[in-house]
């Protein structure tokens, strides 16, 4: 997994409401064996006719925001199915952060393992910087991992919460089975108990 | 004194397997069923790292999404990507030495209906799969979530997931339902009160009158979709109707050790004033059958209702609302009995169960579906197939006009060749009407079975009730 320090980019205003794990890789791209290669389908049925021809109007096909890094979106953002295809999806198109009021829960976790960082921010914090995004290419947001704040164009800046031990795997770039496979003695023990006082499991 | 805990609280702690000082935890997973979609990538991990599945033994195996349910799929699954990936879960299944049930087999179903329906799942276990839907596992008083695909290589891995608490939420469903009101419609209108994202955050317990009253099937149907509200997993405590429904599977324990499990299932309930840090009641009297308007499971009425104006919302519910009404060619004030609609898939995770297709058959009995509707039954599983056959179901089925199809998760994603084309409208008993979730530019009403049946019939959205 690719670390995430800080990143500074353009980002793409998606204001829609409960943006779900479909519109953003419809399932008849879930069908692959690999993890990569997921990009060019990210919101396929927004940004491409039946017959794949680019809708203009979808915010990722405007020349301002060909090279989105980061999305600004409206709250539920990632609502819907558990499938890791949908941050594959985002990672492979290059976006490395999703800011909004709120995320669904797997998506969320999903992102973390992905190298992507979701930041949840308040209402008026999101409004600012979707404002922000609106004004295209020449407005870059901030992201500051390591202090955790996000820096709108104007330099108004934005603190975040984000779980400590998230932080930790996604600034270093950590893999999560090496790193629980070093408390295996751990898990031993409780399997072992378990065995014996649920030995039905 | 100890002290009070929620049913949530009770199961977690008793898999906490090792605890950081800042509450992260290593959650230890008692089942863990996989799928062909969400495992690939997982099982080439492994390989990669030259990885073991740490407890096969633990680990069920079937695939779901892309079979076919045709009556001819002993041919073989045409689309090639979806036959490669139901023969890698094949192939990682047999060397990593999981247990497995093969397209071929006639236990292979949808995996929610598999894990019950074999004794895999049951009360007071850590239950994971990649896949939302796992929810439906709570019924049994389990802890039971979706996760990702790289949660799904930590699980086979490791057995455990690395996981913070979730917070506690009530749902309490007192006094009783209505004729023609069934756990579908419960669960839609908890969505449709508490919104998509009521849930996040939480893991919900069911609970109340009402809850108790239903059979596991419902329950199932209920906890199904707590996710389409947001939470982690939703959670029903486990009682006699667990028990029976639970005893004799052939994956549960027997002798002693039943005696032992059922012993200590007794002791998985919320503690008499134990904490909630949310709760929302509503009165079993007051839902109503419903439908679902829009394209999130939140849009969601009382049959006897009209569709909403956009207007009438705030935020920006009110540009989704357009959005929705434009996706779905509805007027607002147009009564939702005249939406014609032209599919009915009876089915999935949700509603694919023996007691779903007798609800629809018992409606269905004697009757046709109108002319030109495309209907399907899709059973949830092989055994569930088979069950309808022998109590006659699949008869009255085939004689209204409706497809019986095999086993399998078929146009509740439409990831198989079940889906709808561009306008078509369907009326689905699954989970999510999402834009595209059935079809690219298919519209999608969720309800229950019995009033699916009554739409295959009339042709519209029509309110089970004047049906009895």
């Amino acid at each position: 997994m690719d670390k995430f320090t800080t990143l500074t980019g353009i980002a793409a205003p998606m204001p829609l409401l409960n943006i779900d794990t479909d519109m953003i890789i419809p399932k008849q791209f879930l069908k692959t064996i690999k993890r990569s290669g997921l990009g060019v389908n990210l919101f396929d049925e927004m940004r491409y006719t039946q017959d794949g021809k680019e809708i203009p109007t979808f915010v990722l096909n405007q020349p301002a925001y060909r090279k989105a890094e980061i999305i600004v979106a409206g709250d539920n953002f990632g609502c819907g199915s558990s499938r890791e295809h949908a941050p594959w999806a985002l990672l492979d198109f290059g976006i490395r952060a999703v800011i909004s009021t709120s995320f669904a829960d797997i998506f969320y976790s999903n992102c973390f393992k992905n190298g992507i960082l979701p930041i949840v921010l308040p209402k008026a914090a999101v409004e600012v910087l979707m404002a922000d995004a609106q004004k295209g290419a020449n407005a870059r947001i901030t992201v500051d991992l390591e202090q955790q704040t996000v820096t709108a164009s104007d330099g108004q800046s934005f603190a975040f919460d984000v779980d400590p031990f998230k932080k930790h795997c996604l600034l270093n770039g950590l893999d999560d089975i090496g790193l629980t496979l070093e408390k295996v003695k751990a898990i031993d023990t409780f399997e072992a108990a378990a065995a014996q006082s649920r030995p039905w499991v | 004194m100890t002290a009070l805990k929620t049913l949530y609280d009770k199961i977690w702690d008793a898999h906490v397997a090792q605890e950081d000082a800042d509450g992260t935890c290593l959650l230890y997973i008692d089942r863990h069923l996989v799928h062909e979609v969400t495992s690939p990538q997982a099982f080439e991990g492994l390989r990669l790292a030259g990885r073991p599945v740490r407890a096969p033994e633990k680990t069920i195996a079937v695939p779901d999404h892309n079979v076919p349910t045709t009556l001819d799929r002993e041919k073989g699954i045409e689309n090639e990507e979806s036959r490669i990936q139901v023969e890698a879960l094949d192939k990682n299944a047999r060397d990593f030495g999981v247990n497995y049930y093969p397209v071929s087999d006639i236990r292979q179903g949808i995996v929610h209906i598999v894990g019950p329906e074999q004794g895999w799942t049951l009360p007071g276990m850590t239950v994971v799969c990649g896949d939302s839907h796992t929810a439906t596992h709570g019924a049994f008083g389990a802890l039971a979530h979706g996760i990702g695909t790289s949660e799904v290589e930590h699980v086979l891995a490791t057995q455990t997931l690395i996981q913070k608490k979730s917070k506690n939420m009530k749902v309490e469903i007192t006094g009783h339902l209505r004729p023609g009101v069934t756990a579908k419609d419960i669960t839609l209108s908890v969505i449709g009160a508490t919104g998509t994202a009521g849930g996040t955050g939480y893991v919900i317990e069911y609970c109340g009158q009402a809850i108790r009253d239903l059979s596991m099937e419902g329950r199932m149907t209920v906890c199904n979709m707590a996710i389409e509200g947001g939470a982690r997993a939703g959670i029903i405590a486990p009682d006699q109707k667990t028990f029976d429904y639970c005893m004799g599977r052939p994956h549960a324990p027997k002798g002693a050790q039943w005696e032992a499990a059922v012993t200590w299932w007794k002791t998985l309930f919320t503690d008499e004033g134990a904490h909630f840090d949310k709760v929302v009641t509503l009165k079993g009297e007051d839902i109503a059958p419903v439908v679902t308007w829009g394209t999130s499971p939140e849009d969601v009425l009382p049959i006897t209702a009209t569709v909403p104006a956009p207007e009438s919302f705030t935020g920006g519910k009110v540009e989704a609302a357009q959005r929705a009404l434009d996706y779905m060619g509805l007027t607002a004030g147009q009564k939702l009995t005249d939406i014609q609609i032209d599919t009915v898939f009876i089915g999935s995770c949700t509603n694919g169960r023996i007691e779903d297709l007798r609800a629809a058959a018992a409606v269905l009995k004697g009757k046709k579906i109108k002319a030109g509707m495309r209907a399907m039954v899709v059973p949830g599983s092989g055994l569930v197939r088979a069950q309808a056959e022998e109590e006659g179901l699949a008869q009255i089925f085939i004689d209204a006009g409706f497809e019986w199809r095999l086993a399998g998760c078929s146009m509740c994603l439409a990831m198989n060749p079940d889906q709808l084309a561009p306008g078509e409208r369907c009326a689905a008993t699954s989970n999510r009407n999402f834009e595209g979730r059935q079809g690219r530019g298919g519209r999608t009403h969720l309800l229950s079975p019995a009033m699916a049946a009554a739409a295959a019939i009339t042709g519209h959205l029509t309110d089970i009730r004047e049906m009895m």
